[in-house]
């Protein structure tokens, strides 16, 4: 089995499911904030779009997403994540396309996520700071946003859990994480079927355990006291 | 109208905030009809009347936290603007006081009362410290600068809340029913502020139901029934000799017992 792990490089893949993790949470945290201003912000047309956004995205399957990155974002608008003359260029140019994907979905499960934290934060909070004259932009990031993270700590670990999982399905598109080394490591050893998904399960739970201890220590410790 | 009122500076001021016909509805109900009501720099006015007469949101019209529909509503002879930077300018000068205090839950004492003034007035950390810790003191909430709202009692919350009002050096402060969420024996501390604000001068708006503070801080006593202004005097005539019977009414079931 020891064996089977390093032929199939299944540690390089860990750490390329690691990064898909990181990098699309971050990215998805910044689009779903963004997504979430606008469907808080006063002005409709923003309202509109960010809705329209999350209702499209949330409801569809995250392997078209990610086939769509490649094939529009790549094969047909030929646009490069990654620099072309290097040696690693396909490689690189599918990782970015799995971020970018993995970002892009779940950016709207963030938005509904900060919503959440939002509907946590009483109206008069709004209206105070709206009397001492602070401006849209000045409230939303001194008074809402600042309790509204606070309040979806829990929520927000909820979809990073979720992500993590679901960077697996950027093998649609061959990106060399976890459940690619999975897939090649049965194809050439049946006979190790059932270590193979206990290490990937158990691989899994290494990851996302922490997460859900970590977000539920920190829903708990920033609590905003009402 | 009321030709007896004395401003308590003594001397009429010239017209802070006038409200010309203004009405509102909520859905099919009338909330404000026709109200018409000029108050004078350094005048105290309270705003007494039964639940559900509109006394609140004509507060809150004020500094439109709640719009209206037709009428007009001026600030030192300034309309008010629509939502957007000019409205929010507007309320940098006007200080609101909210029946549930509305302190900010994340931020400690100190930083709710220097909040404003560092970003709407953009003062310097240091002076609006300085200052917030003088309004605190003034209030008599001073020891508490470093803790969190949700650590102080409603009475010290709410005197927080008047500091932080007047961190913005207000040309008026409106009062929201201030003790109406609070313990009966906290209600005096927050009175005695307000009236000691009173005293100093301050242009008061202030909707409640202590007929005390009335009697004891107001220039002048506007009575609402059903969304309009029925009567307005001074403490002293409003309340020894109301003239409407919807004022009789009102103070007969407030002060027999």
């Amino acid at each position: 089995m020891l064996e089977t792990i390093q032929e199939y490089d299944y540690w390089a893949a860990v750490v390329n499911t690691l990064e898909l993790t990181l990098w699309g949470a971050l990215w998805a945290l910044v689009l779903g904030t963004v997504l979430a201003i606008m469907r808080l912000s006063p002005v409709r047309v923003l309202q509109w779009a960010g809705a329209a956004y999350v209702t499209i995205v949330r409801n569809t399957p995250l392997t078209m997403i990610v086939v769509a990155a490649n094939l529009i974002i790549w094969t047909q608008l030929k646009i490069n994540l990654a620099d072309p003359q290097s040696s690693t260029y396909i490689v690189d140019n599918g990782m970015r396309l799995g971020i970018l994907a993995v970002a892009v979905y779940h950016a709207a499960f963030v938005c509904e996520a900060l919503r959440a934290g939002v509907n946590t934060i009483p109206l008069g909070q709004a209206e105070a700071a709206r009397s001492l004259g602070m401006t849209f932009p000045q409230s939303l990031t001194q008074v809402i946003l600042p309790q509204a993270f606070r309040g979806a700590i829990t929520p927000l670990g909820n979809a990073l859990i979720a992500l993590t999982k679901n960077t697996t399905v950027v093998v649609a598109i061959g990106v060399a994480q976890v459940s690619h080394a999975m897939r090649r490591m049965i194809e050439f050893r049946p006979d190790l079927l059932f270590q193979i998904f206990g290490l990937v399960a158990l691989t899994f739970v290494a990851i996302t355990l922490p997460m859900g201890l970590v977000t539920g220590w920190a829903a708990k410790k920033w609590a905003v006291q009402r | 109208m009321n030709d007896t009122h004395v401003p308590a500076e003594g001397g009429l001021g010239k017209p802070l905030v006038v409200l010309t016909d203004v009405n509102k509805h909520f859905g099919d109900l009338h909330v404000l009809k026709d109200i018409n009501l000029t108050v004078r720099e350094g005048e105290v006015v309270v705003v007494i009347g039964p639940s559900g007469s509109g006394k609140s949101t004509l507060c809150r019209t004020i500094n439109r936290l709640e719009t209206f529909e037709s009428g007009s509503i001026t600030i030192h002879g300034t309309p008010l603007p629509e939502e957007g930077k000019e409205l929010a300018k507007l309320r940098a000068d006007v200080g609101m006081v909210f029946q549930g205090f509305h302190l900010f839950h994340h931020k400690t004492i100190l930083d709710n009362v220097t909040l404003g003034p560092i970003k709407v007035r953009k003062m310097e950390r240091k002076v609006a410290e300085e200052k917030a810790m003088a309004l605190l003191k003034r209030v008599g909430v001073a020891e508490q600068a470093h803790k969190y709202p949700a650590q102080l009692s409603g009475g010290q919350q709410q005197r927080v809340a008047i500091a932080r009002s007047l961190a913005m050096d207000p040309v008026v402060m409106l009062f929201d029913e201030p003790t109406s969420a609070l313990d009966p024996e906290m209600i005096n501390e927050v009175l005695d502020v307000m009236t000691q604000l009173a005293k100093s001068g301050m242009t008061m708006i202030v909707v409640t139901h202590e007929m005390g503070f009335a009697r004891r801080a107001a220039d002048r006593v506007v009575f609402m029934a059903d969304g309009a202004i029925v009567e307005e005097n001074t403490p002293e005539e409003f309340f020894t000799n109301p003239q409407s019977d919807r004022a009789k009414d009102f103070l007969g079931k407030i002060l027999t017992h």
